[in-house]
């Protein structure tokens, strides 16, 4: 049985546009929330103006970049391990 | 009657029994046992033991308490879904073996000396492997082999530190051990290999994946838990692990991101989890020590909907590759919005059970002023969101279409699947059934203001970075590839290194058998010579020559004793 094989809202470009967009409007909101919400700090550093949106954004920035750069390193084909 | 009976020991015999079985009374019979063991874990009051005289040895089969009482709870529940999510299993050594591994998990657990320990803890080991070899892949055979040899090492350890133990301190109790106790290091060891500790983990991603559709998701609840569980009674407090854990949170998170295999992306993120409790158990405050716990606890529920969900996709599509999904979430919607329920839950999204757990762990490290451990466990938090929140529901379900077409899966697998998402949910959003439960009495609250804001904070950020990537062209595609981690030392060329060591000391031998052989021939060919039958040792002489030679010797003695 083959089901729902028409296209989807997410098919078109143009909604995944707006979902990308809406995604950086939530996050300017949470940010301007950092100047609303009292946060209580756990460490020293982390009450700073939008430091987890910061933190967050630029951890995964460099796992990404990191990460290519240790497949340099370390990808081989798929077969490397079979007959050995 | 059976309330009395050694926790673990209903699900083994469930396990042995079942081959025995109509086919049509094995599945119930799967469902029945775990719940039944339930049943008896809530009849058990903590403080209750259950102890027998074994060759001279006092052994504590079960020892009931807050900490093994929180283990035991959810190891039956995952026995529970695991039996509804293999319902059409019904044939083959997987079921059974299931439920051995379940139950051994269970009994070691409750065990209250290092010998009961032992005991279960290997049986869980060959339990397991079995789980593995069902897959039936000449590769899940290879995989298996080398899982079991290094459990089976674990097992080792922990026999050798117990014994240790016992010849210094005449005692085999399974209480704090600590490193300063003599064992204790092999002990820790034992459950290093067990948490899969960086460089000793690499049994986890080489196995787990290599096992069937249904195999994983029983896989993935058991073995490491229990590690965790050992630690948290032998090893709270132990400064080390604070570092150990640190190191577990962060390093698979590379490799996460460039793995193709789905499965072998949770396998990683597995081992990312398991560094948050392992953080928690070094902390070793009341805190940090609940949120071990507690952690666990969500863990095994959330994993074990990811890996049902995967599961199901494998079963459907008839693969799990990264680069061969994309777009299901068409033909399967309902196991698409599990699996989200799955990712958010270990993206510790607010009101999904990640988030009332693994807080526990930060505020904790925060706390004892760890502040470097903080930010690199803040660090871990958003990468798992990226590789197991993010990018597995991403690369099976959405991107690109595939162009696959399938069926929804199976209901009983849906059923577990509602199931296990429910008591994700469940936890997220009353906490406070889940805290009773834990070791230590503890007050923390997870929803406040500041807590949802900074972890949302952190979530969309992560989430934006992954769209900016993906939108530029800057996340690696996925690839079909083999990516080598420190098991290269003992697959690739050290294996091959030490076969031809191997190799270099059999010709060794050979060469020096040869030489050996050689002079013991050169000797024998002498002796032939002198005292066989032609030799001059061995001819028969006159009786004049004799007289000759005598008067000769007696005329030189005569003439030496003048001189």
């Amino acid at each position: 049985m083959i089901r729902n094989d028409k296209p989807t809202w997410l098919d078109q470009p143009a909604n995944v546009a707006r979902l990308y967009r809406g995604l950086w409007v939530l996050g300017t909101l949470l940010v301007i929330a950092d100047l609303v919400v009292r946060r209580h700090a756990e460490v020293d550093f982390d009450g700073w103006f939008a430091f987890y949106g910061a933190y967050g954004f630029i951890a995964c920035v460099a796992l990404v970049l990191t990460a290519k750069l240790l497949r340099r390193a370390v990808m081989r084909t798929e077969d490397y391990y079979d007959d050995r | 009657m059976i309330a009395e009976l050694p926790a673990g020991l209903i699900l083994i015999a469930a396990g042995l029994a079942l081959p025995l079985l109509p086919r049509a009374a094995r599945a119930p019979l799967g469902l029945a046992a775990p719940a039944l063991a339930f049943a008896q874990l809530l009849w058990l009051a903590p403080g209750y033991r259950l102890e027998t005289e074994v060759f001279g040895f006092m052994l504590t089969l079960v020892r009931a308490d807050r900490l093994s009482l929180a283990f035991g709870y959810i190891f039956t529940i995952a026995a529970m879904l695991n039996a509804i999510f293999a319902w059409q299993v019904r044939d083959g050594p997987e079921q059974p073996a299931a439920l051995v591994y379940a139950g051994s998990a269970l009994a070691a657990v409750f065990a209250g000396d290092l010998l009961t320990l032992f005991v279960f803890w290997e049986l869980s080991a060959v339990a397991s492997v079995l789980v593995i070899w069902a897959r039936g892949t000449e590769r899940a055979y290879r995989a298996g082999m080398r899982y079991l040899g290094i459990q089976l090492a674990s097992g080792m350890l922990l026999a050798a530190g117990a014994a240790l133990r016992y010849a210094e301190t005449g005692t085999l109790a399974f209480d704090l051990i600590g490193l300063a106790s003599p064992g204790g290091a092999l002990i820790l060891a034992a459950c290093g290999i067990k948490c899969a500790f960086p460089l000793l983990h690499n049994w986890l991603q080489d196995a787990y994946p290599e096992a069937t559709a249904t195999g994983t998701v029983v896989l993935s609840a058991f073995t490491t838990k229990l590690g965790i569980y050992a630690l948290a009674r032998g090893f709270p407090g132990t400064e080390a692990l604070i570092w150990i854990g640190t190191a577990m949170t962060a390093f698979p998170i590379f490799y996460a991101v460039i793995e193709n295999d789905l499965r072998r992306v949770l396998a990683y993120s597995v081992n990312n989890q398991l560094g948050f409790m392992v953080v928690g158990i070094g902390l070793g405050t009341d805190l940090g020590l609940n949120g071990a716990v507690a952690h666990a606890f969500a863990d095994i529920l959330f994993k074990a909907l990811l890996f049902m969900s995967m599961g199901a996709v494998l079963l459907r599509a008839g693969t799990v590759n990264g680069t061969d999904l994309g777009g299901l979430h068409k033909s399967m919607p309902l196991t698409t919005g599990f699996c989200i329920v799955g990712a958010a839950s270990i993206s510790a999204f607010p009101l999904f059970s990640g988030f009332v757990t693994k807080s526990m762990i930060m505020v904790s490290a925060a706390q004892q002023g760890h502040d470097w451990v903080w930010l690199i466990l803040l660090f871990a938090s958003a990468g798992v969101f990226h590789h197991a929140g993010i990018k597995i529901p991403f690369f099976a379900f959405f991107a690109h279409d595939s162009g696959i077409r399938c069926k929804e899966a199976p209901t009983h697998m849906l059923v577990a699947m509602a199931l296990a998402a429910a008591l994700c949910i469940g936890i997220g959003c009353y906490p406070g059934a889940l805290y009773a439960i834990l070791p230590r009495a503890v007050e923390y609250v997870p929803y406040t203001a500041s807590h949802v804001l900074s972890q949302l904070q952190l979530l969309v950020f992560s989430a934006l970075a992954f769209s900016w990537l993906m939108r530029n062209g800057i996340y690696p595609p996925e690839k079909r590839s083999v990516n080598l981690d420190f098991d290269w030392l003992y697959r690739g060329p050290g294996k091959r290194l030490a076969l031809g060591s191997l190799d270099a000391l059999a010709m060794l031998r050979r060469t020096l058998a040869a030489a050996a052989q050689r002079a013991g021939a050169a000797v024998g060919r002498r002796v032939r010579f002198h005292h066989a039958s032609q030799g001059v040792l061995a001819r028969t002489w006159s009786t004049g020559d004799m007289a000759l030679w005598v008067a000769l010797m007696l005329g030189a003695y005569l003439l030496v004793y003048y001189l």
